[in-house]
Parts: C-alpha cells; structure tokens; sequence
C-alpha cells in the first residue's frame, strides 16, 4: 500500500473512497491515488467485514452451516443457499424430491431477479439519477413479498434445506408468482423508457470501463461481467446443476465489455429468468418438498465440489470430509471478489466520476468479498 | 458538419429525457404505492418467521414441551437454554426454564422444526428494539404465560 508521506510531486494526492461511501455499497474502500481528477492507482483495501465464515463452517456440524450462506450474499441469498444444500446432498449421497429442485430453481431464479432489480437501482443512483431505483424497488418489493410468504423472511433466507426445502409452495404462490412476471414484463418497458434510451445515461456508461475477454479470464471474472465481455459462460447452461437442463432460457451475451454492456445483460437476463420460472410453474410436478434425510448427515473422507450460478457469477463451494459430520474444511470461492479483482487494472487512468460508473457495473457485493 | 451532429445530438437527447419525464409523470396520477410507515401498518404474513415462542396445546391448553432439548441441540448459535424437572407423581419433566438469547439468533427455524411435539412456533413480531442486551434474553415461559 502507498504512504501518503511517499507523495513526490505537489499535485498528486490520496483520495479514501470508502469505507463509507455510498456508492461503495457496504464497506469497501478504495484508496485512490489522484492526479486531479484522474486516478493513477486505485487500490481496493478489504476485510472491514470479515467474518470468518470458512473457519466457522468448520466448527459446527454440515446442516447448521445453512443459516450463515445466506449472510454473505445478502442481496441474492438463495443461490447460496442452493449451492450450500446440493453441495451437502452430493457428498452425502442424498436424493432430492424433483418437486424440491423445481421449487429451488423458480424461487433462486426470484431472487436473481430481485437481485438485479436492486443493482439497477443503485447503480443508477451512483450516476446520480434518483427516480430509478424507485420504480426498480416497487417490484423488488414485489419478489420479497412473494417469497417471504413462502421462506418466511424477507433478505437474509435459510429456506434450502439439505434433502429439500423448509416449505412447499402453495397455488397462492404459483399465482402471485403468474402475476408478477406479467407485471414485471411491462416493468421493462418503463426502464427501456426512462433509463435504457436516455442519453445522458448511455453517454455515462458507453465506452467506460472496457474489460475484454482475455482481462476476464485473466482475472478469473464471470457472471454477467464475463458475459458482457462476451464470454458465453454461464454455469447453468455449461455445467447444468438442478433441474436447469430442461428448461429453454438463452444467455445473453455482450459484444464490447463496456459498463453498457454489463447493464444489457443483466436486463435482459431478468427476461431469461422469468422464462425459466415461467417454465418451471408449468411443469412443477407433484410430489414431497423435502427428501428423507439420515438424521444426522456423515460427510465422507474426501473432497467434493458444487457450483452454482449466484446473481454475481460462478459461486463454488468446495468441501473437505473427514467421516464426521463436521466439516474439515469449507473453501468458498465468491464471484465478487474476482470481479473487484479487476478494478486496480481497469481503472486506471480513468476520472474519478467514470470509477463509479465502471465500478458500479460490477455489482460487488462486499460482505460476499469479505465473508 | 459538426454542427448538424450537434444538433442531432440535442434533438435525440431532449426526445429521450422527454419520454423519461412521460414516465415519471404518468407515475404521478398513478395510485400510491408506499405506506406512512408508523402510522399505517401493512399485515404481516402468517408465515412470517419472527423468533420463536412456546405455543399452548389447543386440547389440554397446557405447553406440549417435554424438555427433550432437541431444539437446543439443533440451534447453529446455541441460543436456546432449556431446562425442566420431574415432580413427584408426574411421568414427564415439566418444563422450568426456556431461554432464548435472540442476539444470536439467526432464524433458520431449525428448531421450530426438530421439536417432536410441536410446542415451539414462529412469533409474529418483526419491529423489536431494544437498548440493551439483556433486553432480548427471552424468557419464553413467562412470554407464554403473559399471552395466557
């Protein structure tokens, strides 16, 4: 890390974005080295929430690690939840209800959605356009609604249970569910109106921020900032986990890696989810919701791998056993924490007011960075 | 040249701010969507999960608990503290202390559902403040005996 007393030439200054920025979304700062308005070095300075939770996964048994998935990604905590929950079915050797998978998927592929929703509002609230994320939140409002009638809790779920999960899914929820997808669909077109076309927004964003395929390999970048880039890589579709193989659903991809890029994909994969649900509302089959589970679950000597696609990207838990039911070693690799990887090179050389644009393109999630 | 591009520009920009504002504005003779919070409440769903509480068995009217401690057993962050005795002339344990530290508690509702005899539920209260720590040790008995 730089000193501030290393400062050679006058004109040269530090600038602590963060801890407490707003744009900053949580408590990651970023201590840029400034010429003016240019930034010569920005450094991501992490770890003001940590947390530990590998270390505390290892310190009590598989199945009460559950409620602590969901602390990480807080804005998209279900796919946590799932990767956590298959993760433990795979090593165990446990079977899962297709009716459990079918609930797993429309209610992972709400929360993308509400997940999305929330970065768009925020984003464009750090370009400084207020009015968005009130119409984003009105339908945001509307998933946490929906599932918090089912899961019980509105942010922080512990829905996934090893074997199935904690609640069926009644007709009102199918209903609701019918309703809004049909609501939202009309939504996009509000957004296309008042941001997606509006100049001052496209000229914020076009050409910021340029991350090429090559920089997101390079850094180990995915979700829609790999696809952006135009990486075709989507865990769902490469190495289908759950019921996703059946469903039709494309994966948008971006043609310059630029933050308008970024932004497209991500709208248009709130349409792709909403076809997934909306396919999996239909062929939801009948059946038990949770699976008959040993009552106390033995993780196997040896290792075992499970990815999933989180809102961010590719989130892979990766699990040590050593024949009890206590985990030896839990590894969680995060996709924000790769994401952010990138800034240092990405903005360098950039105005501090296009940093916000680059950066909030990301759509870090720092206690996920931290954990 | 340049100029006409100028003036392209301006055209196509002030038509999209335009279309923005329809939005916005026909979003101003739209009903309502929020609520004055404190003073107009919106209902909370049944299946809300608050933190636990003791529920009374709708036949006997008395707590269903048997004091086997599988709830305690089953919390991630240990904050159930059950204790009971067994009276003189009575088969089972009778419950003498049920605590919950909901400081630590993290909602999984593992407990509400290991309990054999369903005698713990979800409670319905979600806006709980406090200023000190102590203020959310709950005694769930003396809870369950103010609801009567």
């Amino acid at each position: 890390m730089p000193e501030l007393t290393k400062i050679s030439q006058p004109h040269r200054f530090f600038l602590n974005m963060g801890p407490q920025h707003p744009s900053t979304h949580g408590v990651l700062r970023v201590l840029l080295e400034m010429d003016g308005e240019y930034i010569i070095e920005p450094q991501p300075v992490l770890g003001y929430g940590h947390r530990m939770q590998e270390k505390l996964a290892e310190c009590r048994t598989c199945t009460a690690f559950m409620p602590n998935t969901a602390r990480m990604d807080y804005a998209a905590a279900l796919p946590y939840n799932h990767g956590y929950a298959a993760l433990i079915e795979r090593m165990a050797g446990i079977e899962v209800p297709p009716r459990a998978e079918y609930i797993r998927v429309i209610t992972s592929e709400l929360n993308r959605i509400a997940s999305h929703l929330l970065w768009f509002g925020a984003l464009l609230l750090d370009l400084g356009a207020f009015t968005p994320i009130l119409y984003s939140f009105d339908d945001r409002e509307q998933i946490l609604d929906i599932l918090e009638d089912i899961t019980g809790s509105r942010l922080t779920y512990c829905y996934f249970r090893v074997g199935g999960v904690s609640k069926d899914i009644d007709d009102k929820f199918v209903e609701r569910t019918r309703a809004f997808i049909k609501r939202l669909r009309q939504r996009f077109d509000i957004f296309e109106k008042l941001v997606t076309g509006n100049v001052i927004f496209i000229n914020r964003v076009k050409g910021v921020g340029i991350i090429d395929a090559d920089m997101c390999r390079r850094y180990g970048a995915t979700g829609p900032v790999a696809r952006g880039s135009g990486i075709p890589y989507d865990v769902r579709k490469n190495q289908p986990y759950s019921v996703y193989s059946e469903f039709d659903f494309d994966i948008p991809v971006g043609e310059n890696g630029d933050s308008l890029d970024r932004y497209m994909v991500r709208m248009r994969e709130m349409e792709q989810s909403l076809r997934i649900i909306e396919q999996a509302l239909d062929k939801l089959p009948e059946g038990p919701y949770r699976g008959k589970i040993p009552k106390k679950i033995k993780l196997p000597a040896g290792d075992c791998c499970f990815s999933v696609e989180a809102a961010r990207g590719e989130l892979t838990y990766y699990l040590v056993g050593d024949g009890s039911d206590v985990p030896y070693r839990l590894k969680i690799r995060v996709p924000s924490y790769s994401n952010l990887s990138v800034l240092p090179e990405l903005c360098r050389g950039m105005l501090l007011s296009d940093l916000v644009a680059a950066m909030g393109s990301l759509d870090l999630v720092i206690p996920e960075i931290d954990r | 040249m340049k100029n006409s591009g100028y003036f392209r520009e301006l055209y196509v920009g002030g038509k999209s701010l335009i279309i923005g504002l329809g939005v916005t504005l026909k979003a101003f003779v739209q009903p309502i969507v929020t609520v004055q919070y404190p003073r107009e409440k919106l209902e909370i769903t049944p299946n809300y999960r608050g933190h636990i509480e003791l529920v009374r068995d709708p036949e006997t009217g008395e707590c269903p608990c048997i004091v086997c401690g599988m709830c305690a057993r089953a919390c991630p962050s240990d904050c159930i503290t059950v204790a009971g005795e067994k009276k003189e002339g009575e088969k089972k344990k009778t419950l003498t202390k049920f605590q919950l530290d909901f400081t630590k508690c993290s909602l999984c509702g593992t407990c509400v559902e290991t309990c054999p005899k369903g005698a713990i539920n979800y409670s319905q209260d979600y806006n709980i403040a406090g200023f000190t720590r102590e203020e959310f040790h709950y005694d769930l008995i003396k809870r369950l005996e103010e609801k009567g």
